[in-house]
């Protein structure tokens, strides 16, 4: 019986996964539906960057429902922070959602996870705010709305330098690669400013490590002028309170993944005076866009948007604006007028795209003030 | 030769630090590895869930205070119930009926068993990491010199050695503890000579899981950074702490979990190049004692029989 | 007269199969093509996970290891040279292997032997261990090539992984090195090695006593698994396109776990039922990640997480309750199928006491 039974289950589980499978022509396209793939990490390690994300883009779609007469609906997929998920989810969500657009992702190796689908199914993607210059390079399906490493590493720099800073530290997390890169390009800006040995000590960490009291004992007896600590904003936290008990005084710097409510929930009193770069503040958004943003944020979620919100929001209004400039739902056709954006108002300022598919922006300077985000100074690109 | 580097050019002030450091981290360690022999010990099996129960610990202890406001002292108590009551739950459902078993689905069960810990926790608090609350009596910051330490190193040794105490009085001088000792030796003679298994072996998880619980208290306090995952290495590195320390043997534990964590802090701090092989010295220092004397440093060599 | 007759109606059923193969490849949507080549991948992968752990009854939990082992190899050889400056961008490629170019199928090879390699060297102290002990060394293992991987940077891009790997997303091909992988494992299996490997697998001792060299049979057996999983994760990593050392955290390890376990331990067509159900199901279960409205109201529990919860609870469920899985150690054979062919019910009554 039992035997009977496992056969029956197995041939039960096979006609289901391959009906399933069979190809299931999808329903013919609703006209007056156009759908925009929003492809976030919703659960893992970068969840709470994409929940923040998916604010900003639900509420571009509560203020913006219809393009070309037609009612934009999104369908929204979890990559699950994994490569291998993201590749998956952008599959589905072009060969069986159909959608004309992708918006995201946060994380820069689960868009470039998703860059070769796009490129071969030519279907437009609009990157959030995956900051690595791999995403876009050599994709000309790829875009994104946010600035790059390069650009943010040299931004650091320069504010480091502009501060008196001559020696540095930088510990990074070996094991992200968005710390990794935009440690190198901080590295060699600050090396061009200050010389060759300006950079003292670049120690290493790993995703999920607590305790750094030993790679921090090190650099205290070095005494840098100040310490780049580009990572993911929990183990930075941490970092900066156990450099702060173990005495250590120098200011902290770091990249625009510490603009979240956890790092100061986690880091505390510790973490005030830090700075970091990102790509929006209250004080910058002078557009009317800006504005509106603004207010509904406020309205629906009460508390300050941070720059993650506002990123998407935009990379959701480029969308719009190509698909508006294209006047069809053709993704070629809706690509091609994304490549050519040129001064769309948006959130985070006027937009345009370079010929790689990156936004020309500036960048906003930020610290930690009485337990609240406050801007300092704004960079703009030369 | 640049390599040695930081070993040459270390002031005492650095060493001292360190060696402070090494310490309270493993203290830590011990605290931990404390509850993975204590089960191995009766069982002879790995419980893979003991990391996730001290993660499952850290967001119980949030709740309480952050969410449900109960002040901490009365939390911690409760944190500690609640887990050992998860540690008997955990037994009862993943490992008894599997007690007959052989050794390898023992094994399987268990790592389902994390795994799903490490799930639930992702499902239901979301992995966005939360803040361990802050005891500002216990997290504030004493100097000793040039020495910085916070109050919680001081007080997790102590803790420590409280536990390894109360542990061995538990065994060795109680008739509990001698039922788990006669479990451990000899499970079917122990049945046979009227000792009520079931009875015993939840209490070794209750036992082991409130400890885990102390140790997950300790943790939070020292790194308040809490997520689904946090027990992972953790468990693994005490798992090996144990190890090291002779698996069963507790106050082998102890000795193993401080081995662990001076090493890994005397790495870094001699060799900051190898910052990022952190994790791979536990690894590496499993694999030199499995192969020269994989019973433990106290550990009593057993051969085994046809 | 009856091993003919297997190996001819093997051959036929292999030459349909690819025949489907090639139909799903050229009609169906690359969605579908994706997940039934991680089904056979997966299978791959779950059967070198079978040679020790099912048959040879040595718990190890380093395939994520030997997987990103094959998957480096692929990717830092398959990159066309002249964007591989640009992908290590951060630290330049080490000389030595920069101007290396191998076609998939080379580095596909050299990628499991790499794997086996590793294998025999770490299975020199590690495999006089015994179950538990072997389980936590393996997986500890598993954990160090992650750790030498991400520190490594000038030949591996540490973190930043490894992109731009040309794309394979062929069916055909990837069946064909699963049917291969198959017909080896199968002859392997019912060689006088396989059974020696079931020998100590039963009663370590009696095998000795017997004769068979312990050391060299489970070295054999740990490395033929490497070298297959190698392979496996090779063809994964140009799947993906892009390899990373995230991708191949020890948790990974889980999914071959069920599905050996789900499958079956100690059952070749049991390992290969285990990864069309496991990979199809965690890509079907994914309803459960998304809201789910009956009747316009919301089911409140349907949120991003309980796929794995269900994922993890069947792992449960299937040690617990059903610890031989589908196929136990039993396998598909022609025998059993013209048997059933003849006679369909009377094939489920039992003969006598046991099954």
């Amino acid at each position: 019986m039992k035997k009977l039974m496992s056969v029956l289950l197995v041939s039960a589980l096979a006609v289901g996964v391959l009906t399933g499978c069979g190809g299931t022509k999808k329903d013919a396209e609703k006209s007056d539906v156009i759908k925009i793939g929003v492809f976030l990490p919703l659960t893992g390690d970068n969840a709470a960057g994409g929940e923040l994300e998916l604010r900003g883009i639900k509420l571009a779609n509560k203020l913006h429902p219809e393009v070309l007469g037609k009612k934009v609906e999104l369908v929204i997929a979890d990559n699950k922070s994994d490569k291998a998920e993201a590749a998956s989810v952008a599959a589905r969500l072009i060969e069986r959602d159909k959608v004309k657009v992708i918006l995201g992702s946060y994380g820069s190796s689960l868009s470039m996870a998703a860059g070769n689908i796009v490129k071969t199914s030519k279907v437009p993607a609009i990157g959030t705010s995956c900051t690595n210059p791999q995403v876009t390079a050599n994709n000309d399906y790829y875009f994104r709305a946010c600035f790059i490493d390069p650009f943010q590493g040299t931004v650091m720099a320069n504010y480091a330098f502009k501060n008196g800073a001559r020696k540095v530290a930088i510990i990074q997390e070996v094991s992200n690669d968005y710390a990794v890169g935009l440690a190198k390009f901080f590295k060699d800006a600050f090396i061009k400013l200050a010389g060759p040995d300006s950079v003292i000590e670049v120690a290493n960490y790993q995703t999920g490590d607590k305790d750094f009291s030993a790679i921090l004992t090190n650099i205290k007896a070095m005494n840098p002028d100040a310490i780049f600590a580009p990572g993911n904003f929990t183990e930075s936290a941490l970092l900066i309170k156990q450099a702060r008990q173990l005495g250590i005084t120098a200011p902290f710097l770091g990249g625009d993944t510490w603009e979240t409510q956890e790092f100061i929930s986690v880091g505390g009193a510790d973490v005030e005076g830090v700075a970091f770069s990102t790509a929006f503040d209250r004080e910058k958004a002078t557009t009317a866009e800006a504005k509106k943003f603004l207010d509904e944020y406020v309205k629906e979620y009460k508390g300050e948007p941070s720059a993650l919100s506002a990123l998407a929001y935009d990379a959701y209004l480029i969308a719009i604006d190509g698909i508006k400039r294209a006047n069809s739902t053709d993704s070629v056709k809706i690509r091609d007028a994304i490549a050519t954006t040129k001064d769309m108002e948006g959130v985070t300022g006027k937009t345009t795209l370079d010929k790689n598919g990156d936004p020309i922006k500036g960048a906003v300077i930020k610290t930690v003030k009485d337990g609240k985000f406050k801007y300092i100074d704004f960079v703009d690109v030369k | 030769m640049e390599f040695f580097q930081g070993l040459l050019n270390m002031s005492g002030a650095s060493f001292a630090q360190h060696m402070v450091n090494g310490i309270s981290l493993g203290s830590l360690y011990a605290l931990i590895a404390i509850g993975y022999t204590m089960v191995y010990g009766i069982l002879l099996m790995i419980n893979f869930a003991h990391g996730d129960i001290v993660m499952m610990a850290c967001y119980f202890a949030y709740f309480g205070i952050t969410i449900f406001h109960v002040p901490w002292y009365f939390t911690f108590i409760g944190v500690i119930v609640a887990t050992a009551l998860l540690g008997a739950v955990i037994e009862r459902m993943a490992y008894r009926p599997l007690r007959d078993a052989p050794k390898n689905s023992v094994l399987i069960s268990a790592i389902g068993a994390s795994f799903l810990l490490e799930n639930l926790a992702n499902y239901l608090f979301s992995g966005r990491p939360m803040s361990f609350p802050d005891i500002p009596l216990l997290s504030q910051n004493i100097a000793v010199g040039s020495i910085k330490i916070q109050a919680i190193s001081l007080v997790i040794p102590v803790i420590t050695v409280i536990s390894l105490l109360v542990l061995l009085h538990i065994v060795n001088h109680t008739k509990t503890g001698m039922a788990m000792r006669a479990v451990s030796k000899d499970y079917e003679i122990a049945r046979v000579m009227g000792i009520n298994i079931d009875n015993i072996i939840s209490m070794t998880f209750i036992i082991g899981s409130a400890l885990a619980a102390i140790g997950a208290i300790m943790w939070g306090i020292r790194y308040p950074g809490i997520t689904p995952y946090l027990g992972v290495m953790p468990g693994l590195k005490c798992f090996i702490a144990a190890v090291i320390g002779g698996i069963g043997n507790i106050k082998g534990a102890v000795l193993g979990g401080f081995i662990l964590g001076l090493g890994e802090i005397l790495i870094v701090a001699f060799f900051p190049e190898l910052s990022g092989y952190r994790d791979a010295f536990a690894f590496i220092v499993l694999i030199i004692i499995l192969f020269y004397r994989p019973t433990g440093i106290l550990g009593e060599r057993t051969t085994e029989k046809v | 007269m009856k091993n003919k007759r297997d190996l001819i109606l093997s051959a036929i059923l292999l030459i349909v199969l690819f025949c489907v193969s090639w139909f799903v490849n050229g009609e169906l949507d690359s969605y579908i093509r994706r997940i039934v080549n991680l089904c056979l991948i997966y299978a791959i992968i779950g059967l070198s996970m079978n040679v020790t752990n099912g048959f040879t009854g040595q718990f190890s939990l380093g395939q994520a290891g030997f997987m990103a082992i094959g998957a480096y190899t692929v990717g830092i050889f398959t990159v066309p040279v002249e964007l591989r400056a640009n992908v290590f961008y951060a630290v330049p490629m080490n000389p030595l292997i920069a101007g290396i170019q191998m076609p998939v199928w080379l580095a596909l090879i050299v990628g499991g032997l790499l794997a086996a390699l590793v294998a025999f060297l770490i299975g020199t102290p590690v495999l006089r261990l015994r179950g538990d002990y072997l389980a936590i060394a393996t997986l500890g293992f598993s954990e160090i090539i992650r750790i030498c991987i991400t520190n490594a940077s000038s030949f591996t891009n540490g973190a930043l992984g490894i992109k731009d790997i040309p794309p394979l997303n062929d069916v055909r091909y990837i069946f064909v090195v699963t049917a291969i992988t198959f017909a080896f494992i199968a002859a392997l299996i019912n060689s006088s090695y396989g059974r020696a490997f079931k020998a100590i697998r039963e009663d370590e001792i009696a095998a000795e006593a017997m004769g068979i060299n312990l050391y060299k049979h489970k070295c054999l057996a740990f490395m033929i698994s490497a070298f297959f999983a190698g392979i496996g994760g090779g063809l994964y990593g140009a799947l993906l396109g892009t390899v990373d050392p995230k991708n191949f955290l020890f948790t990974l390890t889980y999914n071959f776990l069920l599905i050996i376990v789900l499958g079956g331990m100690g059952s070749i067509t049991g390992s290969m039922l285990g990864a069309v159900i496991v990979t199809a199901g965690l890509e079907y279960l994914r309803i459960f990640d998304e809201p789910l409205e009956i009747f316009g109201t919301m089911i409140p529990l349907f949120r991003p997480g309980l796929r794995m919860v269900m994922f993890s609870a069947l792992l449960m469920a299937c040690v617990l309750f059903w610890r031989h899985g589908i196929m136990g150690t039993r396998e598909i054979t022609w025998s059993k199928l013209i048997a059933f062919c003849k006679n369909p019910l009377g094939f489920f009554k039992r003969k006598g006491a046991s099954q």
